[in-house]
């Protein structure tokens, strides 16, 4: 089945296709607690194009998750330009933010955020519901995305009936539902035993030999050096933007 | 663009409550609807039979009764007593053609009626033959008020109050036997129905008996009236039409019409008025009671809403990290709030019904205060008016918690356990 095409029609700049994903200039974040401001990024400038398989690396407190958060589109920058696919998404509000949010980011989390009452079924299924989706595609979609990571047989399992690794699995399910422009993962094997987690990153590294832009951000180094390009964020600046030799 | 099925769809999935929690709060509505709807019936049932113990009297009437003039008139003193006799009932009909009624009454308080063995001391009032359709003095089936044939023939007819029938007859039916009052002998024609009344003069009705005017005075020998009874045609001319009775027998008697001292009034218009706008009071009371009640209970919706809020934090910020507009996570904790609320609501509405349903078969014969207080009446007004009051009070119930959750930040919620 050619998933890719499905949803072609909700995306834009079609001339962005083969192009960069995420482009950020001058990106400053400081958080204002009042009696002191933290300067959580200093002029941060990172280009991911379509189809790159990224790591973020740092040390906890470096900004890395600062920038997941502007990336995802959870939060705001500061002062900067961050164009996602070519649409300035600096400026725009609530709303705007989480139509982007729904279409363009596949998140998955640490902690899995699966709703705990309802099926792995239905937590895929949730994002498509958001994006206004017809039940017809959203069954075939569901049944498509959760084959793929392996769960195919779990549909009707709530998350608590799941081991951690097939938590993760049912996250990563449902960042791929709407077929976003990238998959932005926030440490998704810290919770994992090392097998599972090894088994977590095997499968981001399928779905980027599929063709998906793919952004991990970890502190674990020895996961990183399995992706491609590797960028190190120190003190809110990156240190370190390095291609690995294929 | 809110979506109402989507609204819907997510409701359905959110995650459950605690259910001891939710049952307590269903209640506490339940409660207060109870509470709300019983006290707005009751008000019903008491302006119901408050109005109809207002009609008891009849309606729209005033009632007059002769005193002393109060300023001198045409070189007469003041102080002279004023008294209208029988024949003053044609002439007020003939001369003021405002009036619907008119009807003369002449009492005797002390009067022996005798049947058979049974002597019983009563109230006879001799009466005009329209005094019975203006005082609501209904016969029961099988009999009649006076009519004026009894009148003009000054027939020995006698018409009974149901109670003072029971002292007589038992139970037995006084129409078309004989009875003897101060021993002489008069026909029963009729026997009144019973009737609610508020407010009387000179006595329950249900004790006294009514004869033709004239044969009243043939065997009292008495003609001057002790009350003047009068109905406008249209009730809100009362004054007016009063003022021309003054001056019909003003003119006759040698008063002023102005002189108010001349008859005391007693206008049941302007008593009802009153008696109404107490009762709309009571009701306003009674209402803002159980407002209050049931608003307790809409504090509780919102309190176990924002504790659900609390719960549900990190379940909200996924969601909306997953893209949920604001009105997707606001709309399902509003109908939330709201079906707690409408659940209470359609409960206490049962409940209410039943027990206005149970003490509608209650007996209020021999209380005179439960006749009084009616029964508990639950109207489309009554109904309406609580819905609406439900339904504002559940949407704010939900709404303010709703609003916290939609202040809710995914940053914050999505990476800490």
């Amino acid at each position: 089945m050619n998933l890719s095409g499905m949803f072609r029609s909700s995306r834009t700049e079609p001339g962005h296709v083969d192009g960069e994903i995420i482009r950020m200039e001058r990106i400053r974040k400081v958080y204002d607690t009042g009696k002191v401001e933290v300067e959580a990024l200093r002029s941060i400038d990172l280009e991911v194009r379509a189809g790159e398989f990224v790591a973020i690396v740092g040390p906890s407190g470096s900004g890395k998750s600062t920038l997941m958060n502007l990336i995802g589109c959870l939060d705001t920058p500061t002062s900067g330009e961050y164009r996602l696919r070519g649409q300035a998404v600096s400026g725009l509000d609530r709303e705007r933010l989480a139509d982007i949010r729904n279409r363009r980011i596949g998140f998955v989390f640490q902690n899995f955020n699966l709703l705990p009452h309802i099926s792995s079924y239905e937590n895929v299924e949730m994002p498509m519901l958001f994006g206004a989706v017809p039940k017809r595609r959203r069954k075939e979609r569901v049944e498509a995305v959760l084959a793929k990571v392996g769960l195919g047989d779990r549909m009707d399992h709530k998350p608590t009936e799941l081991s951690g690794g097939q938590m993760q699995r049912v996250a990563i399910a449902r960042a791929l539902a709407m077929e976003p422009d990238i998959l932005l993962a926030d440490e998704p094997t810290g919770n994992l035993d090392t097998s599972s987690g090894g088994d977590i990153m095997s499968l981001f590294e399928d779905l980027w030999r599929q063709g998906r832009t793919i952004l991990v951000i970890t502190h674990d180094l020895a996961l990183a050096r399995r992706a491609p390009r590797v960028v190190e964020i120190r003190d809110g600046r990156i240190v370190r933007d390095e291609q690995a030799a294929a | 663009m809110p979506r109402a099925g989507l609204i819907f769809q997510l409701f359905l999935r959110s995650s459950r409550v605690q259910a001891k929690r939710a049952v307590l709060t269903v209640a506490a509505i339940a409660w207060g609807s109870l509470s709300l709807i019983l006290m707005l019936s009751f008000g019903e049932g008491l302006r119901t039979s408050l109005v109809r113990g207002s009609h008891g009297l009849g309606n729209g009437l005033a009632i007059l009764w002769p005193g002393e003039t109060g300023r001198p008139w045409h070189g007469l003193p003041a102080g002279r007593p004023i008294r209208p006799k029988i024949e003053d009932v044609a002439l007020l009909s003939e001369r003021v053609p405002d009036l619907a009624g008119v009807a003369g009454e002449i009492h005797n308080f002390r009067v022996s009626l005798e049947h058979g063995d049974n002597t019983y001391p009563a109230r006879v009032i001799g009466a005009s033959f329209a005094y019975g359709e203006m005082r609501n003095h209904i016969p029961r089936p099988g009999g009649r008020f006076l009519n004026p044939t009894d009148e003009r023939l000054q027939r020995r007819v006698i018409f009974l109050g149901d109670e003072l029938a029971k002292h007589l007859y038992g139970d037995a039916d006084p129409v078309g036997t004989t009875l003897l009052v101060n021993k002489v002998p008069y026909t029963v024609v009729g026997v009144m129905i019973e009737k609610v009344m508020m407010g009387n003069y000179g006595g329950s009705e249900a004790e006294h008996a009514v004869i033709p005017i004239t044969t009243y005075k043939a065997q009292f020998g008495r003609e001057t009236l002790s009350n003047l009874v009068v109905k406008p045609k249209v009730p809100a001319h009362m004054k007016t039409v009063l003022h021309e009775v003054n001056e019909v027998l003003g003119a006759k008697y040698g008063f002023d019409p102005d002189d108010d001292r001349v008859f005391g009034v007693w206008d049941t218009v302007e008593t009802q008025k009153t008696t109404l706008m107490m009762v709309v009071g009571i009701q306003i009371f009674l209402g803002v009671i159980g407002a209050l009640t049931l608003i307790v209970g809409g504090i509780g919706v919102a309190n176990i809403m924002y504790a659900v809020v609390k719960e549900r934090t990190r379940e909200i910020g996924v969601k909306m990290a997953l893209g949920a507009r604001r009105g997707w996570i606001t709309g399902p904790i509003v109908l939330e709030g709201l079906s707690y609320t409408v659940l209470g609501g359609l409960i206490g509405l049962l409940a209410a019904t039943g027990i206005i349903g149970l003490l509608a078969m209650l007996p209020t014969e021999g209380s005179d205060a439960l006749a009084l207080l009616g029964k508990p009446t639950l109207s489309l007004p009554i109904g309406l008016g609580s819905a609406a009051i439900l339904g504002i009070m559940g949407m704010l119930a939900g709404y303010f918690p709703a609003r916290r959750a939609a202040s809710v930040d995914p940053v914050e919620t999505l990476r800490y356990e």
